[in-house]
């Protein structure tokens, strides 16, 4: 592999309540490496730790111990603000519930991402809103609210929110979970689109089993574990 | 527009009723603040005024005789019996260097001497009891505007000429033109010929009172050449305590303010002033609490927002600022409106409260400190309130408000 990985973790564990009697180790020494452009599936069952993987590698919870480098950055050099930038600058989240704010346009939700980062609108934001908002079908849509618009719309406008930045990496939770197979199918190309034009790795954690064996590589958690790897 | 101004905003109009609602609360919580200021402050000045249009601001006498312990007994404790000296009537001593050196206190604007005593006016068979002011006419006429309050006649007193209240003038039936034979305390007597007849507005006054020349009082009086009195007035009618004790201080003289004079006045407005502050504050709190209450909703209405908010970079320093201008939005936009209707309140009110003679009770104007100070006061309101939800907002765990979307 020439390029740096764009994300690697090493022995990263995870315990909450430390200290206390009812202290859990919920991840136990984690090691994985996603290359650029990489699209892989996080499967296992529920209780895990995927999603408490997934908010570690998102920049939202800090480990307990262990290495992270996202986009070749050590985490642990960086304090709260140091995080907040980088979360914002190099991994997009698409979440099971779309988390879009009601608020705003379906073009301003879009921008969300860009304006944070920059502090004010700008034109080239604008353009590219609406040409991800293009890309993801929704190009008549850009001024509704996202209470007018379908959960596989909402879910679509997630995805084009994800990408503002154009990140290296996107997280997504569950991004089918409640979405009929038909639209989950539909959210699935859409995202390994991206993936293969944009060069955008992915990193969807997921429980419907038909879409992770149409991932790149699957990456099966079990127990804070990983206990098998997978690739296509 | 910076984005936490943008998300500010956005917030604020999407709050519809919410919004609205507490904007609402806030403008007539400026307003009433603003009102009840301007009304009691122009109540206070105006029965103030009404009050000190028949006397000076401060009056300057002669200190009064005490009787002094005819040994010095040092520390020593000596039962005795001090009899108070009976005060007899007598003149400011070097009354004119004291006159020319009061214009130098703060807040002193016009001086008049005056020398008064006590004696009876007759006419006729009638004779009443009277006070006699003797008074520089063009000087007195700028403490007391007596011009203004002739009944009948002129605002002129010459040598032999008096000025005499609506009550003395019934009492004697004596007109303008008529004379009057006054005899003083001091067993003294001259005849005036009255030239105007005022009413005072006050009954006591307008029976007593019988305005001459000073010289002629002086005569009378025997006081020759002397004052019994400096009456000044102050730029600062709530001042006039202050620059009595100032006056004192410096001249040993007695002063004795309008303030001192009529205490239970004075009582009263700070009873009132009292009242108004206490209605202010609890205004202040109310709003204070609504601005918060409604934030602290729109928080926890907020949380998966924003938790995405935050996982798109925002960091909670912005996610608070975005609630506190919320805050300074909500009290700022009172403070606008608020100061707006406050205008209008106030007019209304000086159209529809007159005093007797048709003239506004309150003036309609625009006292801009009133309004600077309410709306700085609604802007820090709304900010202070802000505080608690926004650090709520801020603190917010974005893992826990996105899992439990």
């Amino acid at each position: 592999m020439a390029e740096s990985p764009i994300l690697r973790l090493e022995d990263v564990r995870k315990s909450y309540n430390l200290g206390t009697p009812i202290q859990a180790e919920v991840l136990h020494g984690i090691d994985l490496t996603l290359a650029t452009g990489e699209f892989a599936a996080l499967i296992g069952p529920s209780g895990s730790g995927k999603s408490t993987l997934l908010h570690i590698i998102g920049l939202l919870e800090r480990p307990t111990s262990g290495r992270i480098l996202i986009a070749g950055e050590e985490i642990s050099a960086l304090d709260e603000a140091g995080m907040t930038v980088l979360r914002g600058r190099t991994l997009g989240f698409v979440f099971q519930f779309h988390h879009l704010l009601p608020e705003f346009t379906a073009l301003e939700n879009v921008m969300m991402p860009t304006l944070i980062d920059i502090g004010r609108y700008t034109r080239g934001m604008r353009e590219r809103a609406r040409w991800l908002l293009g890309k993801v079908g929704l190009g008549d849509a850009v001024d509704k609210r996202p209470t007018a618009l379908s959960g596989g719309m909402q879910q679509r406008v997630a995805i084009a929110r994800a990408l503002a930045m154009n990140p290296p990496l996107v997280l997504a939770d569950e991004p089918t979970g409640n979405l009929d197979s038909h639209t989950a199918d539909e959210i699935f190309a859409l995202m390994r689109e991206f993936n293969r034009e944009e060069g955008t790795a992915f990193l969807i954690v997921t429980h419907d089993p038909r879409l992770a064996v149409r991932c790149d590589r699957r990456v099966e958690l079990m127990d804070g574990q990983i206990r098998l790897e997978r690739s296509a | 527009m910076p984005f936490e101004w943008v998300l500010a905003l956005r917030f604020l109009r999407e709050g519809r009723m919410q919004t609205l609602l507490i904007m609402a609360g806030t403008t007539v919580g400026v307003a009433v603040i603003i009102f009840i200021t301007a009304l009691v402050s122009g109540l206070q000045v105006s029965l103030a005024t009404r009050t000190l249009s028949t006397q000076a601001h401060v009056s300057v006498r002669a200190p009064d005789d005490h009787a002094e312990p005819a040994l010095e007994r040092g520390k020593t404790v000596v039962a005795a019996h001090l009899e108070p000296r009976e005060q007899r009537l007598r003149s400011i001593d070097q009354w004119e260097r004291v006159y020319r050196e009061l214009p130098e206190v703060p807040h002193v604007v016009e001086l008049s001497p005056l020398t008064t005593g006590s004696g009876f006016a007759f006419r006729g068979n009638a004779s009443k009891s009277i006070a006699l002011m003797g008074v520089i006419p063009e000087r007195y006429d700028r403490i007391v505007k007596l011009a203004d309050r002739l009944v009948a006649g002129a605002y002129r007193i010459g040598p032999g000429e008096a000025l005499i209240g609506t009550e003395l003038a019934k009492d004697l039936g004596a007109g303008v033109g008529d004379r009057i034979r006054i005899l003083s305390s001091e067993n003294r007597d001259d005849v005036f010929r009255v030239t105007g007849v005022f009413d005072l507005g006050v009954k006591d006054l307008n029976r007593r009172w019988v305005v001459m020349p000073l010289r002629s009082a002086q005569s009378l009086l025997d006081l020759a050449g002397g004052v019994t009195n400096i009456d000044l007035t102050v730029d600062d009618i709530f001042a006039a305590e202050e620059v009595a004790q100032r006056i004192q201080a410096r001249t040993g003289l007695a002063a004795e303010s309008w303030m001192a004079i009529n205490a239970q006045l004075l009582t009263a407005f700070k009873n009132q002033n009292m009242t108004t502050r206490t209605v202010r504050a609890f205004l202040v709190l109310i709003v204070a609490l609504g601005i918060a209450s409604v934030l602290v909703v729109s928080v926890v209405q907020k949380q998966r927002e924003i938790g995405i908010l935050r996982a798109m970079g925002a960091s909670p320093r912005r996610i608070m600022r975005v609630f506190l201008i919320q805050g300074g939005i909500v009290g700022g936009t009172g403070a606008v409106l608020g100061s707006g209707l406050a205008a209008l309140m106030v007019y209304a009110a000086s159209m529809a409260l007159l005093q007797e003679d048709g003239s506004p009770l309150i003036e309609g104007g625009i006292e801009w400190s009133y309004y600077l100070v309410a709306s700085a006061t609604a802007v820090i309101t709304g900010l202070l309130a802000a505080v608690a939800p926004a650090r709520r907002a801020a603190r917010m765990d974005p893992v826990e408000a996105i899992r439990y979307g």
